[in-house]
């Protein structure tokens, strides 16, 4: 979930180098879960690698809260990598070699995806706050239709981190039969108080923002730079842990200093880095996006139609499932994982269970680790042996 | 040096559900899926074997054994696998106990210290045993109780627990060949099928 890329690589070898968004306008009507029917929607993303013959290789990869269809590789224009660039690619543990890799902006986003800035057909203006509430099982529906629209049958895995793996777990209860592998990475059946509490209090600063004007600011030509700043600087804290921000900040100054005596302004380096990090999201994130994802976290619980029971949920899985968490991760903690493997095993589920060591909080999904790497790229490749025919 | 366990294969039932508790590199579970078409779960703590069961397919779960098999239910699997674990665990008996909570029978090996190579180089030499079964020395060895096969059946009478079958195994001259006649002095490992 961090905005932090790789600076612009000199050498694209180890990438998918030059790629560019698609879009399609997908005409089926999407009958969202509060009701609310999308006639059409448009929906943003990119492929990575080439299907294969039977179209049996794809692998969807689903974002977080802020993320986006540019997972890897570069844009002409551009000197950032995807956001998860470190994972896909050529040779890497998600292997556009052998796989063929599909990532969406999913509806309610704002980077090209029908969401709140997008035109309401019934009234010729942006949705803006009156966008309708989205559930994870929403986007689940819409990454199906794409799938129609790409004529795929069977996705060999659906992968993703955080509001990512919960939209792995919901396919696996809602398509079983379209997915052969779940890798859910630092996710969670549902949220804990702890969790919605941050949401709130993100959304708080948002509403609290004047240029929000109730969620209109786009009719009023506003945007809520600093209330989205400040949401994303609490949700940014939640995202590191407290040992890697002493690691990285310490209590180093920016200006100043604090020998008695002196009156000039003094600014931690914490203060500073996460103003920047504030800041730079306000620009390129929309506030009702911010206000409807979160609240789609907030709602997520896997198994609430199931009697509130995980395990008859899973039991209705058929695919398998590779679980991940980050020992430091306070967001989705290891617990929440091993909540996710337990009923997993008790519905008697094939599935493994690895719990990484690092100190990279909750965005240690997206961040580079070399048993994080063997891990998932073993699986995969085992995966891909398989389709490939390989008996090994 | 490893024995061969392959024999085990007889005393699981064909598409049981099985744990493995400290699967290794996922060997075992990979042979029983492909000749039994046995379903189950390895738990495992060392991350490069963790990586070899990912490799394999078999299903890996990162677990320390220590930490109590609480998330395991009742009677949820046919057969608890625990290959050369039980003599490194802290308490060996609650853990039996557990394991017959958690499945129906079990399956455990375990290096038998009344072996006659242990037996003589602490009686002859004064130290700690260091042999092929137990390769460590005192301060680094991850095994913390040495038993015999005779303390186990004793523990095993104790806590009424069945031994189904057992089997001892010994490699090499006279070891192999004696182990029949002597089985506590010959012994290397020995293997245990339980029940409760």
């Amino acid at each position: 979930m961090s905005l932090e890329a790789p600076e612009k690589p000199k050498d694209l070898s180890g990438s998918v180098g030059l790629v560019k968004p698609q879009k399609v306008v997908i005409e089926q009507p999407l009958k969202l879960a509060c009701g609310v029917i999308l006639p059409n929607h448009t929906l943003v993303y990119e492929t990575y690698g080439a299907l294969n013959k039977n179209r049996s290789n794809a692998i969807l990869i689903c974002h977080a809260l802020s993320g986006d269809h540019h997972a890897a590789g570069i844009y002409e224009d551009d000197s950032k990598l995807g956001w998860w660039d470190q994972y896909i690619g050529p040779g890497k543990p998600i292997d556009s070699n052998r796989f063929y890799i599909v990532c969406v902006n999913n509806i309610g986003s704002c980077f090209g995806s029908t969401g709140p800035t997008s035109v309401n057909p019934e009234t010729g203006a942006p949705y803006g706050a009156d966008f309708p509430p989205l559930r994870a099982r929403d986007w689940v529906e819409s990454q199906r239709l794409l799938m129609e629209h790409l004529d795929i049958d069977c996705w060999a895995a659906v992968v993703g981190g955080s509001l990512g793996g919960m939209q792995a777990m919901r396919w696996s209860l809602e398509y079983p039969g379209k997915l052969k592998h779940a890798v859910v990475i630092a996710s969670s059946l549902k949220l804990t108080a702890q969790n919605i509490a941050f949401n709130e209090i993100a959304r708080k600063a948002i509403k609290s923002d004047s240029d929000f004007c109730d969620g209109n600011y786009l009719h009023e030509n506003k945007v809520p730079h600093r209330g989205l700043a400040l949401a994303r600087m609490i949700g940014h804290v939640t995202y590191l842990s407290d040992e890697l921000m002493g690691q990285k900040f310490g209590r180093d100054l920016r200006t100043g200093d604090l020998l008695q005596g002196k009156t000039d302004p003094i600014e931690f380096q914490i203060e500073s880095y996460l103003n920047y990090q504030g800041d730079k999201f306000s620009e390129l994130f929309d506030a009702n996006s911010y206000i409807l994802i979160t609240k789609m976290l907030d709602y997520f619980d896997l198994a609430r139609e199931y009697g509130h029971d995980p395990v008859t949920a899973f039991s209705h899985a058929s695919c398998k499932f590779l679980v991940i968490s980050f020992s430091s991760d306070w967001r989705f903690s290891p617990a929440r994982s091993q909540e996710i493997i337990d009923a997993l095993i008790a519905a008697g589920k094939d599935a493994s269970y690895v719990a990484i060591d690092s100190n990279h909080g909750h965005d240690a999904f997206l961040l580079p680790n070399q048993r994080y790497q063997d891990a998932l790229g073993g699986y995969l490749n085992k995966l891909a042996n398989q389709i490939e025919g390989h008996t090994s | 040096m490893n024995h061969n366990l392959d024999f085990i294969t007889q005393w699981i039932e064909p598409k049981s559900h099985v744990l493995d508790l400290g699967c290794g590199d996922g060997s075992l579970l990979a042979n029983l899926r492909d000749q039994l078409d046995v379903r189950g779960y390895g738990l495992e703590i060392d991350p490069d074997s963790i990586e070899k069961c990912l490799a394999k397919g078999v299903n890996v779960i990162e677990q320390d054994l220590n930490k109590g098999l609480k998330n395991f239910s009742d009677q949820s699997f046919d057969t608890i696998l625990m290959t050369q674990t039980l003599q490194a665990l802290r308490y060996p008996h609650l853990v039996l106990d557990e394991i017959l909570r958690i499945g129906s029978k079990c399956i455990v090996t375990f290096p038998n210290f009344g072996n006659w190579r242990t037996r003589t180089y602490l009686g002859f030499q004064g130290r700690m045993p260091v042999t092929k079964q137990l390769a460590y020395q005192w301060y680094n060895t991850p095994n913390i109780h040495f038993f015999t096969y005779a303390d186990f059946e004793a523990l095993c009478k104790d806590r009424d627990i069945n031994i189904l079958n057992r089997q001892f195994l010994a490699h090499g001259f006279p070891d192999s060949a004696l182990k029949s006649v002597w089985p506590n002095l010959f012994t290397e490992i020995a293997v245990y099928h339980l029940s409760r």
